[in-house]
Protein backbone atom coordinates (compact mmCIF):
# COMPACT_ATOMS: atom_id res chain seq x y z
CA UNK A 1 0.00 0.00 0.00
CA UNK A 2 1.24 3.53 -1.05
CA UNK A 3 2.10 5.34 2.40
CA UNK A 4 -0.39 7.99 3.37
CA UNK A 5 0.17 11.43 1.98
CA UNK A 6 -0.80 14.94 1.92
CA UNK A 7 -0.50 17.48 -0.73
CA UNK A 8 -1.68 21.51 -0.43
CA UNK A 9 -1.96 24.16 -2.63
CA UNK A 10 -2.95 27.73 -2.51
CA UNK A 11 -4.60 29.22 -5.72
CA UNK A 12 -5.81 32.16 -7.07
CA UNK A 13 -9.46 32.84 -6.91
CA UNK A 14 -9.70 32.46 -10.85
CA UNK A 15 -10.83 29.98 -13.77
CA UNK A 16 -7.65 28.67 -14.26
CA UNK A 17 -7.54 27.25 -10.80
CA UNK A 18 -10.71 25.31 -11.45
CA UNK A 19 -9.70 23.81 -14.18
CA UNK A 20 -6.06 23.21 -12.87
CA UNK A 21 -7.79 21.63 -9.21
CA UNK A 22 -9.90 19.41 -11.59
CA UNK A 23 -6.80 17.90 -13.19
CA UNK A 24 -4.81 17.54 -9.97
CA UNK A 25 -8.21 15.82 -8.72
CA UNK A 26 -8.42 13.09 -11.54
CA UNK A 27 -4.53 12.56 -11.22
CA UNK A 28 -5.24 12.04 -6.93
CA UNK A 29 -7.99 9.49 -7.51
CA UNK A 30 -5.54 7.78 -10.42
CA UNK A 31 -2.84 7.77 -7.88
CA UNK A 32 -5.34 6.06 -5.41
CA UNK A 33 -6.28 3.24 -7.84
CA UNK A 34 -10.18 4.85 -8.49
CA UNK A 35 -11.43 3.49 -12.19
CA UNK A 36 -12.26 6.07 -14.76
CA UNK A 37 -16.03 6.64 -13.82
CA UNK A 38 -15.08 6.89 -10.68
CA UNK A 39 -12.22 9.50 -10.93
CA UNK A 40 -14.27 11.56 -13.21
CA UNK A 41 -17.04 11.65 -10.37
CA UNK A 42 -13.77 12.53 -7.70
CA UNK A 43 -12.42 15.32 -10.47
CA UNK A 44 -16.19 16.57 -11.17
CA UNK A 45 -17.08 16.83 -7.45
CA UNK A 46 -13.54 19.00 -6.76
CA UNK A 47 -14.20 21.27 -9.89
CA UNK A 48 -18.17 21.94 -8.11
CA UNK A 49 -16.56 22.62 -4.76
CA UNK A 50 -13.36 24.78 -6.67
CA UNK A 51 -16.12 26.49 -8.62
CA UNK A 52 -18.70 27.26 -4.90
CA UNK A 53 -15.11 28.44 -3.88
CA UNK A 54 -13.76 30.63 -6.44
CA UNK A 55 -17.18 32.15 -7.51
CA UNK A 56 -19.57 32.21 -4.61
CA UNK A 57 -17.13 32.40 -2.13
CA UNK A 58 -13.72 34.47 -3.11
CA UNK A 59 -15.93 36.24 -5.93
CA UNK A 60 -13.07 36.28 -8.07
CA UNK A 61 -11.54 38.26 -5.61
CA UNK A 62 -7.80 39.02 -6.64
CA UNK A 63 -6.86 39.32 -3.01
CA UNK A 64 -8.43 36.13 -1.58
CA UNK A 65 -7.17 32.81 -2.05
CA UNK A 66 -8.50 29.23 -2.04
CA UNK A 67 -6.71 26.29 -0.17
CA UNK A 68 -6.33 22.83 -1.60
CA UNK A 69 -5.64 19.88 -0.10
CA UNK A 70 -5.61 15.96 -1.34
CA UNK A 71 -5.15 13.80 1.11
CA UNK A 72 -4.68 9.73 1.00
CA UNK A 73 -4.94 7.85 4.08
CA UNK A 74 -5.02 4.54 2.65
CA UNK A 75 -8.96 3.91 3.22
CA UNK A 76 -9.66 7.44 1.71
CA UNK A 77 -9.03 10.03 -0.38
CA UNK A 78 -10.07 13.25 0.98
CA UNK A 79 -10.06 16.69 -0.63
CA UNK A 80 -10.55 19.94 1.19
CA UNK A 81 -11.10 23.53 -0.48
CA UNK A 82 -11.43 26.64 1.96
CA UNK A 83 -12.47 29.72 0.29
CA UNK A 84 -12.06 33.86 2.12
CA UNK A 85 -15.06 34.40 1.40
CA UNK A 86 -18.30 35.53 3.68
CA UNK A 87 -19.61 31.74 4.23
CA UNK A 88 -23.19 29.89 3.01
CA UNK A 89 -25.31 27.62 4.72
CA UNK A 90 -25.27 24.76 2.84
CA UNK A 91 -28.67 23.62 3.80
CA UNK A 92 -30.21 27.00 2.41
CA UNK A 93 -29.67 25.33 -1.00
CA UNK A 94 -32.70 24.60 -2.45
CA UNK A 95 -33.20 21.16 -3.17
CA UNK A 96 -32.25 20.87 -7.09
CA UNK A 97 -34.19 17.87 -7.56
CA UNK A 98 -37.60 19.42 -6.73
CA UNK A 99 -40.09 19.72 -9.62
CA UNK A 100 -40.56 23.56 -8.49
CA UNK A 101 -36.52 23.81 -9.01
CA UNK A 102 -35.70 21.59 -11.91
CA UNK A 103 -35.53 24.33 -14.52
CA UNK A 104 -33.28 26.78 -12.43
CA UNK A 105 -30.46 27.75 -14.21
CA UNK A 106 -28.09 27.44 -10.88
CA UNK A 107 -27.90 25.25 -7.15
CA UNK A 108 -26.85 21.78 -8.82
CA UNK A 109 -23.02 22.18 -7.38
CA UNK A 110 -23.89 20.48 -4.13
CA UNK A 111 -25.89 17.94 -5.25
CA UNK A 112 -23.25 16.63 -7.78
CA UNK A 113 -20.52 17.32 -4.80
CA UNK A 114 -23.05 14.68 -2.67
CA UNK A 115 -23.99 12.86 -5.39
CA UNK A 116 -20.42 11.58 -6.38
CA UNK A 117 -18.45 11.23 -2.50
CA UNK A 118 -19.11 9.05 -0.27
CA UNK A 119 -19.53 11.96 2.59
CA UNK A 120 -19.13 15.82 1.97
CA UNK A 121 -18.87 18.00 4.95
CA UNK A 122 -18.95 21.88 5.26
CA UNK A 123 -17.76 24.46 7.93
CA UNK A 124 -17.41 27.36 8.68
CA UNK A 125 -14.11 29.23 9.19
CA UNK A 126 -13.32 32.63 10.75
CA UNK A 127 -13.71 34.13 7.30
CA UNK A 128 -14.66 31.70 4.63
CA UNK A 129 -15.89 28.09 4.12
CA UNK A 130 -14.12 24.82 4.07
CA UNK A 131 -15.71 21.93 2.01
CA UNK A 132 -14.22 18.03 3.18
CA UNK A 133 -14.89 15.77 0.53
CA UNK A 134 -14.11 12.49 1.23
CA UNK A 135 -14.02 9.31 -0.95
CA UNK A 136 -13.67 5.93 0.16
CA UNK A 137 -10.95 3.15 -1.37
CA UNK A 138 -12.32 0.05 -2.11
CA UNK A 139 -10.17 -3.53 -2.34
CA UNK A 140 -10.36 -3.43 -5.83
CA UNK A 141 -8.83 -0.25 -5.74
CA UNK A 142 -6.45 -0.95 -2.98
CA UNK A 143 -4.60 -3.94 -5.69
CA UNK A 144 -5.20 -2.10 -8.43
CA UNK A 145 -3.33 1.15 -6.44
CA UNK A 146 -0.45 -1.83 -5.75
CA UNK A 147 -0.52 -3.10 -9.06
CA UNK A 148 0.71 0.19 -10.20
CA UNK A 149 3.21 0.92 -7.71
CA UNK B 1 -10.16 22.69 -23.97
CA UNK B 2 -12.48 25.68 -25.35
CA UNK B 3 -15.85 24.94 -26.73
CA UNK B 4 -16.99 25.80 -30.25
CA UNK B 5 -20.23 25.96 -32.01
CA UNK B 6 -21.36 26.11 -35.54
CA UNK B 7 -24.97 25.91 -36.72
CA UNK B 8 -26.81 24.69 -40.04
CA UNK B 9 -30.46 24.55 -41.66
CA UNK B 10 -32.01 21.85 -42.03
CA UNK B 11 -35.65 22.00 -43.49
CA UNK B 12 -36.24 25.08 -41.14
CA UNK B 13 -34.67 24.00 -38.13
CA UNK B 14 -31.47 25.45 -36.14
CA UNK B 15 -28.63 22.56 -35.93
CA UNK B 16 -26.12 23.92 -33.45
CA UNK B 17 -23.02 21.37 -33.63
CA UNK B 18 -21.18 21.97 -30.19
CA UNK B 19 -18.00 20.14 -29.11
CA UNK B 20 -15.56 20.14 -26.32
CA UNK B 21 -16.83 21.40 -22.83
CA UNK B 22 -19.92 23.08 -21.70
CA UNK B 23 -18.51 24.80 -18.19
CA UNK B 24 -18.07 27.88 -16.60
CA UNK B 25 -16.12 30.49 -18.42
CA UNK B 26 -15.98 30.25 -22.22
CA UNK B 27 -17.82 27.12 -23.03
CA UNK B 28 -20.77 28.39 -21.54
CA UNK B 29 -20.84 31.85 -22.75
CA UNK B 30 -20.56 30.09 -26.25
CA UNK B 31 -23.60 28.19 -25.78
CA UNK B 32 -25.89 31.48 -24.34
CA UNK B 33 -24.78 33.78 -27.06
CA UNK B 34 -25.41 30.94 -29.41
CA UNK B 35 -28.79 30.69 -28.68
CA UNK B 36 -29.64 34.38 -27.88
CA UNK B 37 -28.14 34.81 -31.68
CA UNK B 38 -30.48 32.65 -32.89
CA UNK B 39 -33.81 33.39 -31.34
CA UNK B 40 -32.92 37.46 -32.27
CA UNK B 41 -32.83 36.17 -35.96
CA UNK B 42 -35.92 34.47 -34.84
CA UNK B 43 -34.78 31.11 -35.49
CA UNK B 44 -36.73 29.56 -32.78
CA UNK B 45 -36.47 25.60 -33.72
CA UNK B 46 -33.20 24.50 -32.07
CA UNK B 47 -31.44 21.45 -31.89
CA UNK B 48 -28.19 20.99 -29.84
CA UNK B 49 -26.10 18.35 -31.02
CA UNK B 50 -23.98 17.87 -27.98
CA UNK B 51 -22.01 14.67 -29.89
CA UNK B 52 -18.98 15.87 -29.15
CA UNK B 53 -19.34 17.59 -26.29
CA UNK B 54 -16.95 15.47 -23.64
CA UNK B 55 -18.20 17.04 -20.44
CA UNK B 56 -20.35 19.49 -18.87
CA UNK B 57 -20.46 21.38 -15.33
CA UNK B 58 -23.24 22.43 -13.51
CA UNK B 59 -22.76 25.55 -14.91
CA UNK B 60 -23.23 23.87 -18.74
CA UNK B 61 -25.94 22.62 -17.06
CA UNK B 62 -27.78 25.64 -15.89
CA UNK B 63 -27.12 26.95 -19.16
CA UNK B 64 -28.51 24.07 -21.08
CA UNK B 65 -31.99 24.71 -18.94
CA UNK B 66 -31.71 28.26 -19.29
CA UNK B 67 -31.22 27.89 -23.14
CA UNK B 68 -34.32 25.44 -23.06
CA UNK B 69 -36.39 28.15 -21.28
CA UNK B 70 -35.51 31.07 -23.33
CA UNK B 71 -36.53 29.31 -26.64
CA UNK B 72 -39.63 27.93 -24.79
CA UNK B 73 -40.80 31.15 -23.41
CA UNK B 74 -40.64 32.76 -27.16
CA UNK B 75 -42.34 29.96 -28.64
CA UNK B 76 -40.11 27.87 -29.72
CA UNK B 77 -38.61 24.52 -29.35
CA UNK B 78 -35.43 23.20 -28.27
CA UNK B 79 -34.28 19.67 -28.49
CA UNK B 80 -31.01 17.69 -27.21
CA UNK B 81 -29.53 15.24 -29.78
CA UNK B 82 -26.24 12.52 -29.57
CA UNK B 83 -25.50 12.63 -25.99
CA UNK B 84 -22.22 11.13 -24.90
CA UNK B 85 -22.57 8.72 -22.50
CA UNK B 86 -21.13 11.04 -19.51
CA UNK B 87 -23.75 13.66 -20.56
CA UNK B 88 -26.90 11.42 -20.30
CA UNK B 89 -26.06 10.07 -17.01
CA UNK B 90 -25.76 13.90 -15.99
CA UNK B 91 -28.90 14.38 -17.15
CA UNK B 92 -30.53 11.27 -15.36
CA UNK B 93 -28.59 12.43 -12.01
CA UNK B 94 -30.74 15.86 -12.26
CA UNK B 95 -33.78 14.58 -13.47
CA UNK B 96 -33.48 16.82 -16.26
CA UNK B 97 -33.14 14.18 -19.32
CA UNK B 98 -37.31 13.93 -19.19
CA UNK B 99 -37.21 17.67 -19.14
CA UNK B 100 -35.35 17.60 -22.51
CA UNK B 101 -36.59 16.17 -25.33
CA UNK B 102 -33.68 14.64 -26.24
CA UNK B 103 -32.95 12.19 -29.40
CA UNK B 104 -30.15 9.80 -31.09
CA UNK B 105 -31.40 10.28 -34.49
CA UNK B 106 -31.15 13.73 -36.69
CA UNK B 107 -33.45 13.37 -39.22
CA UNK B 108 -36.06 12.13 -36.48
CA UNK B 109 -35.16 14.81 -34.11
CA UNK B 110 -35.87 17.16 -37.15
CA UNK B 111 -39.21 15.28 -37.90
CA UNK B 112 -39.81 16.20 -34.53
CA UNK B 113 -40.51 20.13 -34.52
CA UNK B 114 -43.66 21.31 -34.92
CA UNK B 115 -44.54 22.01 -38.54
Amino acid sequence: MTAPQRVSYRLESTLESVNKAEEMADQAAAQAGFDEDTRGGISMAVREGMINAVLHGNAYDPAKRVNLTFEHTGSDLIITIADEGKGFVPDEVPNPLAPENLLKDSGRGIFLMRTFMDEVRFRKLNSGTEITLIKRIQSNELDRQEAST
Amino acid sequence: MSMKASTRQVDGVTIVDLSGRITLGEGSVVLRDTVKDLLGKGQKKILLNLGDVSYIDSSGIGELVSAFTSVRNQGGELKLLHLTKKVHDLLQITKLYTVFDVKDDEAAAIGAFAK
